[in-house]
């Protein structure tokens, strides 16, 4: 039996490229593509983004009424290079057209992206948790705190520069009664296990769609 | 709004207490003389991490006028365990495990996201048998889930027997878990390009026989003790109501939105596996309370059963002994058998197993319609056997967050009502 298609299989090209047509008019500053993977994404000035949200939300034959994610990416050491450090997703969602977005956006390390609360409460707890992993900062954010890390936390632990094992533990001490931080001691060094060889035998299958790549059991034979 | 106490001491002098304690004083006498116009401070109450309806580590600061809530701040972050920078540090296989722990309530349904999201980046199919076992254990978790979510929340608000009769029933789906993974919880059997092997013989049989007991005799008893029973109405009808549009606009999914009147499940709009193969209906609520959500969840596992006897029927039938994931040896392992006799497939399994699959630099965002609501994965990838950032989008976040303006305005003793409504698991939540 061969393998059968079984994500996105609801998508019309027609209606992911009439979505991007729209965006191309209607945001003439963003650059509009459709990626391979059958997703509708812009990537706006930071400077722009609300105002992009804000007519992807209200934009007739559109209607992205729900903002379903905002995520942060940390680009440092990314190949191929990026335009900034630090990247702002948003994932919006139509549900009266049953169509996707992404709005991606680039910032480097202290510029401010302005916020999208008052387009979408449901922003509110998105940014915060993009603050704390990131320290992004969303200009006009009306309660900017951290909200996963503890209280008192320091860094943003989901840059690339901040070790898996971070900087601190706790412990509970017995002469204070109570739980303390002492810095990061481990028994062992830390060990990173790259196991990227120079056989190229994984690497070659960027095109697993394409059958000639595959890796069948008759070769084995 | 609720302070976070400062976690330094201040040496005082003998003088300097004194001093302030006589500025309080002062203040003291101030604000009695001037009593008449003073304004009521709302009440602070701390409620958890540590209380058995928090549902887990929810730390929740109320804001209470009498007993009325009138602001809800979640603390959240308790169980945070890093699970995004975790799988930043892991191959494709070694990170699904950590997608079991997320909503651990809902094993499989996380798991796969992650397989949807590596897949999709991947850019492979799969074969027609993996599919219907993966929307066979999907819909055995929705149930599974559910089960749970009924129990604590009829548990929350008084009722005790419901927990025990779910509970009950929730043993057998874990039973069906161990049976093809060999754990009762954190199952690790979806993998990307399929699953990790085939049901062991006579499991669909087992499975078959529990379905239709479910359906035929075990909904009905769930139903018989809640549906009008008298208590349940009165905590759970017209508490916790969202409008559609504040559910849209607060990022709500699954029976958070569906309770509010909006058709939407994203196994029927944006098909993933074989569900449009499949005939299942969306319950839908009509006015967005407390009550019409249990009513649209008790719907949702009728159908997931008839979704099972579905999968069941062509598992046995036309699908039986076919394969259980693509045989492309660059995603998925070569058999044990095959390692013995080829010198490649040893290589290839070596390889599958330390440096991992390597997948083509790109971005995604896959999502799917888990028990609590859309779960999605937004996966960057740079092109290594690594992903480069995987964020997850966990439906109850949303929920979540969306407690302080269903709250506003009920009782105390109501929040835990929609605590329950919302299906809160924090492993979700934190991650």
């Amino acid at each position: 039996m061969t393998a059968q298609p079984h994500i996105d299989t609801h998508l019309k090209r027609a209606d992911l490229e009439r979505c991007a047509e729209l965006c191309r008019i209607a945001l003439p500053r963003a650059t509009v593509e459709i990626t391979p993977q059958h997703e509708v994404q812009l990537t706006v000035p930071a400077a722009d983004v609300a105002a992009a949200l804000a007519w992807l939300k209200y934009a007739e034959g559109l209607k992205f009424s729900q903002l379903m994610d905002v995520a942060g990416v940390d680009y440092l050491g990314f190949t191929p290079a990026q335009p900034a450090r630090f990247a702002v997703v948003y994932h919006l969602l139509s549900v009266t057209q049953n169509l996707r977005v992404r709005v991606k956006t680039y910032v480097t390390e202290g510029q401010g992206v302005p916020s999208v609360v008052p387009l979408w409460p449901a922003a509110n707890w998105y940014e915060r948790e993009t603050y704390d992993m990131y320290g992004i900062v969303f200009t006009g954010h009306p309660d900017l705190r951290r909200i996963l890390t503890d209280y008192d936390f320091i860094g943003h632990p989901l840059r690339k520069d901040f070790p898996l094992n971070g900087f601190t533990e706790v412990y509970y001490d017995a002469a204070q009664q109570r739980v303390a931080y002492k810095p990061v001691d481990l028994p062992q060094e830390f060990r990173h296990f790259d196991k990227v060889s120079e056989w190229r035998g994984m690497t070659g299958n960027a095109h697993l769609a394409e059958t000639d790549n595959e890796f069948k059991r008759e070769e084995f034979q | 709004m609720a302070t976070v106490p400062a976690k330094r001491t201040v040496e005082l002098s003998l003088g300097e207490t004194l001093e302030r304690a006589q500025a309080a004083l002062a203040q003291h006498t101030t604000i009695e003389n001037r009593q008449s116009n003073i304004e009521a401070q709302p009440f602070t109450l701390n409620f958890g991490p540590q209380h058995p309806s928090a549902h887990g580590v929810l730390r929740l600061v109320l804001e209470l006028d009498g007993e009325v809530v009138t602001k809800a701040d979640p603390h959240i972050g308790l169980l945070h365990r890093g699970t995004e920078k975790l799988i930043e540090h892991k191959t494709y296989i070694q990170a699904l495990p950590y997608f079991d722990r997320l909503d651990y309530v809902s094993m499989m349904c996380q798991e796969h996201v992650w397989c949807l999201a590596t897949e999709k980046l991947l850019g492979i199919g799969l074969p027609l048998r993996a599919q219907y076992i993966r929307v066979l254990f999907s819909e055995i978790t929705r149930i599974a889930n559910h089960l749970l979510w009924v129990g604590c929340h009829a548990l929350d608000v008084g009722a005790m027997a419901v927990f025990l009769y779910a509970f009950k029933e929730r043993e057998f789906t874990m039973d069906f878990y161990e049976e093809v993974s060999g754990a009762r919880m954190h199952a690790n059997y979806f993998r990307p390009g399929g699953v990790n092997r085939d049901l062991p013989q006579g499991l669909t049989r087992k499975i078959g026989k529990w379905n239709d007991n479910f359906a035929k005799n075990v909904m009905p008893l769930l139903e018989g003790l809640l549906d009008e029973n008298r208590i349940w109405k009165q905590r759970t009808v017209g508490i916790g109501v969202v409008t559609p549009e504040e559910a849209q606009a607060w990022g709500f999914s699954g029976a958070m939105l569906r309770g509010s009147g909006i058709a939407w499940d994203l196994r029927k709009s944006q098909p993933y596996e074989c569900y449009d193969q499949l005939e299942f209906n969306i319950p839908v609520g009509k006015n967005g309370d407390s009550y019409d959500r249990y009513l649209c969840r008790m719907a949702e596992m009728y159908e997931s059963c008839k979704l099972i006897t579905q999968c069941l029927e062509r598992l046995e039938g036309d699908l039986a002994g076919l394969p259980i994931k693509i045989e492309n040896y660059k995603i998925s392992p070569p058999s044990r058998g095959e390692m013995k006799d080829s010198m490649e497939a040893l290589i290839h399994h070596f390889k599958y197993f330390t440096e991992g699959f390597h997948v083509p630099a790109g971005e995604v965002y896959a999502a799917i319609e888990a028990p609590k609501g859309e779960m999605g994965v937004y996966l960057v990838s740079e092109g290594g056997p690594k992903p480069w950032r995987a964020k997850i989008r966990a439906p109850g976040y949303a929920h979540l967050q969306g407690l302080d303006f269903m709250s506003r305005g009920h009782l105390l003793a109501d929040v835990t009502a929609i605590i329950g409504t919302q299906d809160i698991v924090f492993g979700e939540i934190d991650r």
